[in-house]
């Protein structure tokens, strides 16, 4: 019975722990009150990268996975530079320029598959690994949330001018949450390359990046569960309305807008504490 | 005496110029170690653009400043801040969401070490720092007598409470100089009367204070020194006694007229 389940809804259930990591991506920069959106380019570097490794070079798939998460931290050490320095909406149209340029690349590269993409990744995927990741993701942020580092984060988030005057080392904290939230991000789209055997430039553009940032504005960034709780609901939730054809998008949009409206600080609102 | 004792704060012609405006025109002057220092003027003299020059939120277009010996030009804020200076704001900045006890330990980040691996693995440094921090903030909120309100969100406290919760995230860092930007601001008399009690108890440990007042009676009462300034310039210096009865700093808060008539000039 629980097999059989599992089997026909394996692709939504892998897609609710992959989707998780990307909302755990989102909560890293947005709760040191970065906009960066940056998140769907990342994953995408961390999907072609762990694809071509796999295919093309044979790695095995703990390495391949290890590079998934290198090669997103370096792109965003070398971008994190120039941009880290602009703040709220100019971030934003910045780390959305930056998933164009990407996607633009992997249509018109050869070593990418140009605009069909990669296909025939094998499936190295399986329930214990991503729902395990995603576990250990968590219990991480936990841990740093009830530290000197978290109580920085959400004094950076609430008011960063004040926030340095306390003492927190800025730049540092900036940076390092935008490498790891690329980590995060890399490591979803290697698992999600591995789990559906194909990757096309196009999903990783703005649309995805705009999904990504909905999972943790659904849930709310009180802690970084309610990111994970929108990513399930907003995963699951098309699934469910599956039989109003068309009509599910409208109503996934709806359900969004009344959320933001009425509950600006989203689903989840219990605040995760800060000592440890 | 030693008079090549080096002041804690050296302040050099500090300037900033925002397009035409001068907002400080080459101010200089000294903070003692130990003293009680006060910066006064008319609103608009560039009290609070000078507190922001000297605790790096703005770039000086020149000027320099030094703390006990170190030059911090050039350093952003939080660099300030490990070097010994903290300071409150004129406009409470508290970190509203986090709790009262929170607030306070936040105010510890120039002084706790715990690595990365050490807080993910809850070993090192991590415990007893953790443990350390929170028993300091208990006795830093049980000094301001906010220790009944400790574990309440910052934001829900009331205004006078709300300013004593930011001298004692202040002092949080160990600093070696306190700035206070209006500390007495929206304050009734009876806290004013403890606000004083309290900055008279820092002093006597040793601390050293620069504040901005508008109040008189407070900065007559509290400061060992002043520095005046008026439109950007520093106009005079010197104790209290002398600062009042400084024809300069009359003229400057009363205007030429009413000050000529407290001289007797006019009928």
């Amino acid at each position: 019975m629980f097999d059989n389940f599992f089997f026909s809804y394996q692709t939504l259930i892998f897609a609710v722990g992959i989707n998780g990591l990307l909302a755990l991506s989102m909560y890293t920069v947005l709760a040191v009150g970065q906009l960066s959106l940056g998140q769907a380019a990342f994953m995408g570097i961390g999907a072609y990268v762990s694809t071509l490794l796999t295919l093309d070079a044979n790695w095995p798939f703990a390495a391949v996975l290890l590079a998934a998460m290198v090669v997103p931290a370096l792109a965003a050490l070398l971008i994190g530079g120039p941009t880290l320095k602009l703040t709220g909406v100019y971030l934003a149209l910045a780390t959305i320029a930056l998933g164009e340029i990407l996607r633009i690349f992997c249509n018109a590269s050869d070593l990418t598959g140009g605009a069909l993409g990669l296909s025939g990744i094998p499936n190295k995927t399986s329930f214990g690994l991503i729902f395990g990741i995603l576990a250990v993701a968590l219990v991480g942020f936990v841990l740093v949330a009830r530290s000197r580092l978290g109580r920085a984060m959400e004094a950076m988030r609430e008011d960063e001018v004040a926030a340095g005057v306390m003492g927190v080392n800025l730049p540092v904290m900036k940076m390092g949450a935008l490498m790891v939230s690329a980590m995060l991000a890399g490591l979803a789209g290697a698992l999600n390359a591995h789990a559906n055997s194909f990757i096309g430039p196009n999903d990783y553009g703005f649309d995805q990046a705009v999904t990504i940032l909905s999972f943790a504005l659904l849930g709310g960034i009180g802690s970084p569960f309610g990111p994970v709780l929108g990513a399930i609901i907003l995963t699951v939730l098309p699934e469910l309305l599956t039989a109003l054809h068309d009509f599910k998008l409208v109503v996934n949009g709806f359900i969004i807008v009344i959320a933001v409206l009425f509950m600006p600080r989203g689903l989840l609102i219990w605040r995760i504490g800060r000592v440890g | 005496m030693n008079e090549m004792v080096t002041p804690l704060l050296d302040v050099q012609d500090l300037t900033v110029r925002f397009r035409g405006l001068v907002a400080v025109d080459h101010v200089s002057f000294t903070v003692e170690a130990g003293t009680v220092h006060g910066l006064i003027g008319p609103n608009g003299a560039g009290k609070t653009t000078c507190f922001n020059l000297i605790s790096g939120l703005i770039p000086p277009t020149s000027g320099q400043v030094t703390l006990a010996g170190v030059p911090l030009d050039g350093l952003p804020s939080w660099k300030r801040t490990r070097a010994g200076l903290s300071r409150t704001f004129q406009n409470i900045r508290m970190f509203q969401e986090m709790t009262v006890r929170e607030n306070v330990m936040t105010g510890m980040q120039a002084r706790l070490q715990a690595s990365v691996p050490e807080i993910l693995s809850r070993t090192g440094r991590f415990r007893p720092e953790e443990v350390a921090a929170k028993t300091r903030a208990d006795e830093l909120l049980e000094f301001v007598s906010l220790i009944a309100s400790a574990d309440r969100r910052a934001g829900d406290l009331p205004y006078g409470d709300q300013r004593r919760l930011e001298i004692a995230r202040a002092l949080a860092s160990e600093p070696k100089l306190l700035l206070l930007d209006e500390p007495a601001a929206g304050m009734n008399p009876a806290e004013t009367q403890d606000l004083v009690g309290l900055l008279n108890r820092l002093k006597q440990g040793g601390l050293t204070l620069l504040l901005v007042e508008h109040d008189m009676h407070f900065v007559m009462s509290l400061c060992d020194r002043i520095t005046v300034l008026n439109f950007g310039r520093k106009i005079a210096e010197g104790a209290p006694k002398e600062i009042r009865e400084n024809p300069a700093v009359i003229e400057a808060y009363l205007g030429t007229k009413t000050a000529d008539r407290l001289k007797g000039d006019q009928p």
